[in-house]
C-alpha cells in the first residue's frame, strides 16, 4: 500500500509541475532585467512600467473590460432565466440550445456568428464582440445556476405561493436569494470567460477593434517581449482574485459533487 | 385557493428571453452557414447574391464535391484526428494517477488538490500557450539541454518551438483538467470493498486495476476523452502560435477559408463537416459509455 502511494504522488507531482511550471516561468521572467526569455539576469519592474505606457495596451484592457461586464451582466441574466427553465420546466429546445455552443469548437461559432454579422452590414466591433460573447457565456451560468436550483427546495416556493405570494415576489424574495451563490459564480465565470475569450473575438472583432487577448496574440506573433508576461502576470492575478471571490461566494462551485 | 396566472405564461417568460437571444445567435447564423455551404464564393470575397441578374437561385454542390475531389483536405482532417487522438491519450495517461491520487486522498485534502489541477485552466489561454514559445525557445534551457545531447551523437540540432511536438505538448497542456475532472468525478464513487475482496481472493495489484478499477472508470474515460477530442479536434491557435508550416491543422484552413481566401461556402462546408465529425465522436464515446456501464452492472462480476 505505502509503495503505491509512493509512486501514485510521484506522478501527480509531475502532472502538478506540468501544470504550473509554464505559469511560473512567465510570472519569473516578467520581472526578469533582460530582452531575451532565456535565462535570469536580474530583478527589475521595467515591463511593468512599459505595459503602462503602452497607450494601445491600455485601450485593449479597457475595451476587453467594458465587453466583460456588457456580456458578463447580460448572460447572467439571460442564463440565470435559462438555468431556472432547465431545471422547472421540460423544453427539449432549450437545454440544446444553450449546451451545443459550448460542446463544439470554439471556430464554429466564431466563423458562423462572422457570416451572421456581415451579411446584417453589421459593423464588426465592440457589440458584435459583446453579442458573441454573451452567446457564449449564457450555456456557463445555465449550468452553475441550475445546478444550484437542484440543491434547492421547491417546496419554499410553493409555501411562499400558498400564502399569497405573487410569481413574481415569489421569485425575488424566496428563489433568487437561494440561488444567489449560484448567479454571482455564474456571473464572475462569465466575466472571466469574456475578458479571457480569444478564438470567438478573433472572428467576430473585425479589423480595428482590439481586446486584450487579441493585443497579446498580435504581440507574440511578431516577437516574444517580457511585456507579454507582464499583461500575462497582471491577467493571472485578475483571475485568481475572481476565482478566490466566486469560491468565497459559492464553494460547492470548485467541487466536482 | 387563490387565482394563479396560467402556468404556460410562467414557462415562457423564463425560457422565452435566453431561447430568443440563443436563436438569434446561435442557431440562425449556424443555419445561415449550413446555407452557405451550398452557394457560390462572391467576387471579393463572402458570397456571390442568392438570385442572380438571370434571376437564377444560386445553390450548388460545388463546395461540397471540391472537398471530396481535393485529397489535401482530407488529409488535413485526417492529421487533425491524429493530433487530437494523440491528445487524448496522453491526457488520460498523465490524468489517470493524478484523478486517481486525488480521489484516494482525505476528504479535507480533495478540494485544494482539484482546485490545483482547475486552476491553470481559468487563466488565460493564450498564456497558457505563450508561455510554451518560452520553454520551447531556441535559446531557453530545454532546447540547449535537448541540442547538447543531440550533439553529442553527431545529430544536427533540431529546432523544439515551431515543431509538432510543440503544438502536441501544448495540446495536452491545455486540456489535461478536462480530463481530470471527469475521471475523478468516478474514482472517487468507486467501492473500495470491491477491491479489497479481490485482493482478499489473490488479485495482485496490477489485476485489481485491470480487472476492477479501469473497467468501472470507463464512463469516466469516455467523458473525459470527449471533453479532450472535440476541442483539440477543432483547435486553431496552438497550431497558428507553436506550429511549423506542416502542423496547419482543420482549424487553421477554416480561418484561412474566412479571413484570407474569403471563400466562405468552402469554409463553411470545412466547418460542418468538423461539426458533425466532432459531435459524432462525442455522440459515439456516449454511447459505447453507456453500452459498457449497463454491461457491467448487468454482469455477474
Amino acid at each position: 500500500m505505502r509503495k503505491r502511494s509512493a509512486w501514485l504522488w510521484t506522478a501527480a507531482l509531475l502532472a502538478y509541475a506540468f501544470l504550473y511550471l509554464p505559469l511560473v516561468i512567465v510570472v519569473v521572467y516578467s520581472f526578469n532585467d533582460s530582452r531575451l526569455n532565456a535565462e535570469w539576469v536580474g530583478f527589475t519592474l521595467d515591463w511593468y512600467r512599459k505595459l503602462f505606457a503602452n497607450e494601445e495596451m491600455l485601450l485593449a484592457a479597457g475595451n476587453s473590460l467594458l465587453i466583460g461586464l456588457v456580456a458578463s451582466g447580460v448572460s447572467t441574466v439571460l442564463g440565470t432565466m435559462a438555468g431556472i427553465a432547465m431545471y422547472r420546466y421540460r423544453l427539449r429546445a432549450l437545454p440544446i440550445l444553450v449546451l451545443t455552443p459550448i460542446a463544439i469548437p470554439e471556430i464554429l461559432m466564431g466563423v458562423a456568428l462572422l457570416i451572421f454579422f456581415v451579411m446584417l452590414n453589421f459593423t464588426l466591433g465592440l457589440v458584435s464582440v459583446a453579442l458573441a460573447h454573451i452567446a457564449f457565456c449564457i450555456g456557463f451560468v445555465a449550468i452553475v445556476v441550475r445546478a444550484r436550483m437542484a440543491g434547492m427546495d421547491e417546496s419554499l416556493v410553493e409555501a411562499a405561493r400558498d400564502c399569497g405570494a405573487t410569481p413574481l415576489q415569489a421569485f425575488v424574495h424566496v428563489t433568487l436569494p437561494l440561488i444567489m451563490p449560484g448567479v454571482i459564480a455564474g456571473a464572475l465565470m462569465a466575466f472571466t470567460l469574456s475578458i479571457d475569450d480569444f478564438v470567438i473575438t478573433f472572428f467576430t472583432a473585425g479589423a480595428g477593434t482590439v481586446t486584450l487577448p487579441l493585443q497579446i496574440y498580435s504581440m507574440i506573433k511578431i516577437a516574444v517581449t517580457p511585456e507579454v508576461n507582464a499583461v500575462s502576470t497582471l491577467l493571472m492575478l485578475l483571475t485568481l482574485m475572481l476565482i478566490v471571490i466566486a469560491s468565497k461566494v459559492s464553494p460547492s462551485l470548485l467541487r466536482s459533487d | 385557493m387563490h387565482k394563479r396566472a396560467p402556468a404556460w405564461l410562467g414557462k415562457w417568460l423564463v425560457s422565452g428571453p435566453p431561447l430568443l437571444y440563443l436563436v438569434v445567435f446561435f442557431a440562425v447564423p449556424s443555419l445561415i452557414m449550413v446555407l452557405a455551404s451550398f452557394r457560390t464564393p462572391g467576387e471579393f470575397g463572402g458570397l456571390a447574391p442568392l438570385v442572380d441578374e438571370s434571376g437564377a437561385v444560386d445553390l450548388t454542390l460545388d463546395s461540397y464535391t471540391r472537398l471530396l475531389s481535393e485529397p489535401l483536405y482530407a488529409e488535413i482532417f485526417v492529421k487533425s484526428f491524429w493530433y487530437a487522438l494523440v491528445t487524448t491519450v496522453v491526457c488520460l495517461v498523465l490524468a489517470y494517477p493524478l484523478a486517481t491520487l486525488i480521489a484516494k486522498s482525505e476528504r479535507r485534502h480533495r478540494d485544494l488538490l482539484l482546485l490545483l489541477v482547475i486552476l491553470p485552466f481559468w487563466s488565460n489561454f493564450l498564456i497558457r500557450v505563450y508561455a510554451w514559445m518560452i520553454i520551447l525557445g531556441p535559446n531557453a534551457a530545454l532546447a540547449r539541454a535537448v541540442n547538447g545531447v543531440l550533439a553529442l551523437f553527431g545529430h544536427e540540432p533540431v529546432p523544439l518551438l515551431f515543431s509538432a511536438f510543440a503544438v502536441l505538448v501544448c495540446l495536452v497542456y491545455v486540456h489535461l483538467p478536462f480530463m481530470v475532472l471527469p475521471l475523478y468525478a468516478n474514482l472517487e464513487k468507486h467501492d473500495q470493498s470491491l477491491l479489497d475482496a479481490a485482493q482478499d481472493l489473490g488479485a495482485s495489484a496490477w489485476q485489481r486495476f485491470w480487472r476492477i478499477t479501469f473497467p468501472l472508470s470507463l464512463p469516466g474515460v469516455y467523458a473525459g476523452s470527449a471533453l479532450v477530442f472535440i476541442p483539440a479536434f477543432g483547435i486553431f491557435a496552438i497550431p497558428d502560435i507553436l506550429g511549423g508550416p506542416d502542423d496547419s491543422l482543420i482549424g487553421n484552413v477554416i480561418k484561412q477559408q474566412f479571413l484570407e481566401t474569403r471563400d466562405w461556402p468552402f469554409g463553411s462546408v470545412l466547418s460542418l463537416v468538423l461539426t458533425v465529425l466532432a459531435l459524432a465522436l462525442a455522440g459515439l464515446a456516449a454511447w459505447i459509455g453507456q453500452r459498457g456501464v449497463g454491461r457491467l452492472a448487468s454482469g455477474d462480476a
